[in-house]
């Protein structure tokens, strides 16, 4: 039989589709596409709409007719549906299909917010810039996540690691530069870091010497957090009267924040949120490029084959964890020193658990983890958009708890798994005991 | 001849039984463990107090005071501690089975809104308390059920690990709830004659006998959870159930080695989980509040799942470490009060206790605790969590 005369048998053959992840994710888009133009085109508002590029006043900006963008969209949604469910030929074809169509969520989602709000335009500019500012505690928390998962130790504390490090940054801050801008905010931030590192450093002992179930070891520490942070805030930084503070100020990077138009919102932001850059790069580099690097990824992979190698495990699962820590201590200080001068109890609102999610939407690796913070950074960034854009469907005003839910929405279908299932370190909450 | 033999055989057996209960009753197994930690604890928060110039001793003699000073005090610390029973039983179980579920909280919140709707439905205070208190409390469970269901569901058919699946949902529901209970246009579960967001007042049928009037008040809700206490234990330790979850929860592979459906037990672990936070909280709205706001539950998942760690998982354990918990929070706003300091040293303390019960070797290291031999390692120790989070 010739490969033709295979391929039609094939064809002939009763269609046997098999309803796997990919295709149920094609098949969502494509009901998406069909209700899109069936039901929500021709219903829609066609004024034209704009996405502005700077603030007011008159911007420059892209007109747009909303009906014709969703149709668009739509139509692509359609393919999307068609490939998933079409012969072997095109399943690589589906899957890119899949992703773009994934990605034009955002435009979608934009175009049909603004067409149904009374605005006429928004910044986009800044919606993108805002989605990588509130980014930065996620890939900061991600990459503490990878030092410390890719070494072998689960670490779920990172949300009370920051806490702690942001409380007790910006005690020290209060206490010692009394909350007004001099050097001492920068020794400040220092101390958030070198908190993240001990409280790091705690969960390794707790998770490495002890050999306490890893997770309990991090339970324990987002619980500890907790209570000392608002000891800390009720008897020092609130007795000190300073409880709200000078927060870093903005650097420009040179000649890239003098470009037109977009230059002054996309390269200006605090020093924290462009050390976040330095780091994410930075563990990419060590981690993948260096022989320290590869030694932590075995350690977490296959310890005994790595203490086979002569490698001390122990010692580097202590340095990688306390490593992330202090990584997370930095993304304390943003959320106390630079994202607000202040702190409040319980301001870290979870992230370090999206954080999480994000490393598990990045496989595990720094710029997967980055897309992913990216991903949640825009999702919130979206939400308090579409909040203060003041959305309404056919007289109702969508709430605004609906979009403040939206970045866990996002995130649990994420982690429910709409990227394929991600596999993380094979040794990561196994204790490892020094073989005699 | 046989008759009076019988009997006698049933009286022997029957005392048999109780004194299985017993022991198994008071069997708290690591029990030094857990009271040197709490001693422990209780020396470092001292420390604490004494570094911001106020005398320890005064402090605890306060909060001691806060906690059991008089009668109306004892009670208000019992219905404090009533809820946390529900929470942490909601962890304790899906533990057995190797699941971490952090999602207590949104459960008791999905269980009380349910609860609040069903209580404040018009035809309630047409029907007798007899239907109606059965109703409110069945509907909470089923709330809270469902609720929990839900990361059981996500774990087995996606592999979506229920530590942060939990952790999103709790968030969703939290949103949720502000929304149905907050809400003025259109009105879904809001009291409108309030000037804060809760829900309307459940019908007076539905309202759970009062025991004592304390603060907050002490009422029947304690047996319903006493009573959830003794049939966990029962389903965890006599059970087939209780049998299946034990052995996913050491080796999810053996247990299906064996034929038991792994998937079934991760579902039905997480939804019964789901079910006792839901029981709570609908206690909670029947008897302590009679409406719920959507802050009610704060922390109070966190708070259980410190409970269930200390009292080792054990269903029984749990009332003990519930009440030293619930006694705790109940009685630092006297020590705040008298000894002008912030009532989060409680919630040092208690993260210390949880602390030193999880890293147990150190206890056992500076107390010169023996390891006991039959008990092998300590739940907290197996390996049972599977795969990164």
């Amino acid at each position: 039989m010739t490969t033709l005369e295979h391929a039609s048998s094939l064809a002939h053959a009763p269609q046997r589709v098999r309803l796997d992840r990919g295709t149920i994710t094609s098949l969502l888009f494509g009901l998406l596409g069909v209700a899109l133009i069936a039901g929500v085109a021709p219903a829609i508002d066609s004024t034209t709409r704009r996405f502005n590029l700077e603030r007011p006043p008159d911007p420059a900006g892209i007109g747009f007719h909303p009906p014709t963008w969703i149709i668009a969209i739509s139509v692509f949604y359609l393919i999307t549906a068609i490939l998933g469910f079409s012969p072997h030929a095109a399943r690589r074809w589906a899957g890119l299909s899949r992703v773009l169509s994934a990605l034009g969520l955002v435009p979608l989602a934009l175009v049909l917010s603004l067409a149904l709000s009374d605005n006429a335009g928004t910044n986009v500019t800044n919606l993108f810039s805002q989605s990588l500012v509130l980014a930065t505690p996620l890939a900061l928390g991600a990459t503490t996540g990878l030092w410390s998962e890719r070494s072998g130790i689960i670490n779920i504390g990172i949300e009370g690691t920051m806490l702690a490090s942001a409380g007790v940054g910006y005690m020290t801050y209060a206490v010692v530069g009394e909350a007004s801008a001099t050097g001492w905010l920068w020794f400040s931030i220092l101390i958030s870091v070198l908190a993240g590192g001990l409280v790091a450093a705690l969960h390794a002992v707790l998770s490495i010497r002890f050999g306490v179930n890893q997770i309990v070891s991090g339970v324990v520490i987002n619980l500890f957090a907790l209570g000392l942070t608002g000891f800390l805030r009720s008897e020092v930084i609130f007795r000190t009267g300073n409880t709200s503070g000078v927060s870093t100020s903005d650097v420009g990077l040179p000649l890239l924040s003098s470009i037109p138009v977009v230059g002054e919102q996309l390269f200006r932001g605090g020093p924290i949120y462009w050390m976040m850059y330095l780091v994410v790069f930075g563990t990419w580099l060590v981690m993948f490029r260096t022989p320290w690097g590869l030694r932590v990824r075995s350690c977490g992979e296959n310890p005994h084959a790595a203490e086979t190698l002569g490698i001390n495990v122990l010692r580097v699962r202590y340095q990688s964890v306390i490593l992330g820590g202090l990584i997370a201590g930095l993304a304390g200080a943003w959320f106390s020193m630079e994202s607000q001068g202040g702190f409040e109890d319980n301001m870290t609102n979870a992230a370090g658990f999206i954080a999480l999610a994000a490393l598990i939407f990045g496989k595990w690796t720094p710029w997967g983890a980055f897309g992913g913070a990216l991903l949640f950074g825009f999702s919130r960034a979206l939400g308090t958009r579409l909040q203060f854009l003041g959305v309404e469907v056919s007289g109702f005003e969508i709430p605004s708890e609906f979009f403040q839910s939206l970045p866990f929405v996002v995130t649990l279908i994420v982690v429910a798994g709409a990227v394929g299932r991600s596999v993380g370190p094979a040794a990561a909450g196994a204790p490892f005991q020094k073989s005699r | 001849m046989s008759r009076p033999g019988k009997a006698e055989a049933g009286i022997t057996r029957a005392s048999g039984h109780l004194h299985r209960l017993l022991t198994e009753a008071w069997r708290l197994q690591p029990l030094y463990v857990s009271l040197y930690a709490i001693l422990l604890s209780f020396l470092i928060g001292g420390v604490l107090i004494s570094m911001i110039g106020v005398n320890p001793l005064t402090a605890y003699w306060a909060l001691l005071r806060g906690m059991v000073g008089n009668g109306e005090r004892l009670a208000g610390s019992l219905a404090r501690s009533v809820p946390f029973i529900g929470s942490a039983l909601a962890l304790a179980l899906p533990f057995r089975a190797g699941l971490f579920n952090i999602g207590a909280e949104g459960q008791l919140l999905a269980g009380g809104l349910t609860a609040a709707y069903v209580g404040a439905l018009s035809w309630m205070s047409d029907v007798p308390g007899i239907v109606a208190i059965p109703l409110i409390l069945i509907a909470g469970t089923m709330g809270g059920a469902a609720w929990g269901g839900i990361p059981g569901v996500l774990r087995t058919k996606t592999g979506a690990h229920e530590v942060i699946s939990t952790i999103m949902l709790n968030s969703v529901v939290l949103f949720a709830a502000r929304w149905m209970v907050g809400s003025r246009d259109p009105v879904v579960l809001r009291d409108t004659d309030s000037t804060v967001p809760r829900t309307d007042p459940i019908a007076d049928t539905a309202v759970l006998p009062e025991l004592v009037d304390s603060q907050p008040v002490l009422h029947t809700g304690l047996f319903a959870l006493l009573g959830l206490c003794v049939v966990v234990a029962f389903m965890l330790n006599r059970t087939n159930f209780g049998f299946e979850i034990a052995t996913v929860g050491l080796n999810p592979h053996a247990a299906h080695y064996a034929g038991m459906n792994v998937n079934r037990v991760i579902v039905l672990a997480m939804a019964a989980a789901g079910a006792f936070a839901g029981l709570a909280a609908a206690s909670e709205v029947s008897g302590t509040n009679g409406h719920l706001q959507p802050g009610t539950f704060f922390l109070m998942g966190f708070d259980g799942i410190a409970i269930a760690l200390l009292a080792r998982t054990k269903p029984v354990a749990i009332i003990a470490a519930a009440l030293l918990w619930g006694s705790m929070l109940s009685g630092a706003p006297l020590m705040q009060q008298e000894a002008d300091m912030s009532i989060d040293v409680v919630r040092i303390i208690q993260a210390l206790v949880l602390l030193f019960v999880a890293a147990d070797a150190i206890v056992r290291y500076l107390f010169q605790v023996r390891e006991q031999g039959q008990q092998g390692q300590s739940p907290f120790q197996a390996a049972s969590v599977e795969g990164a989070v």
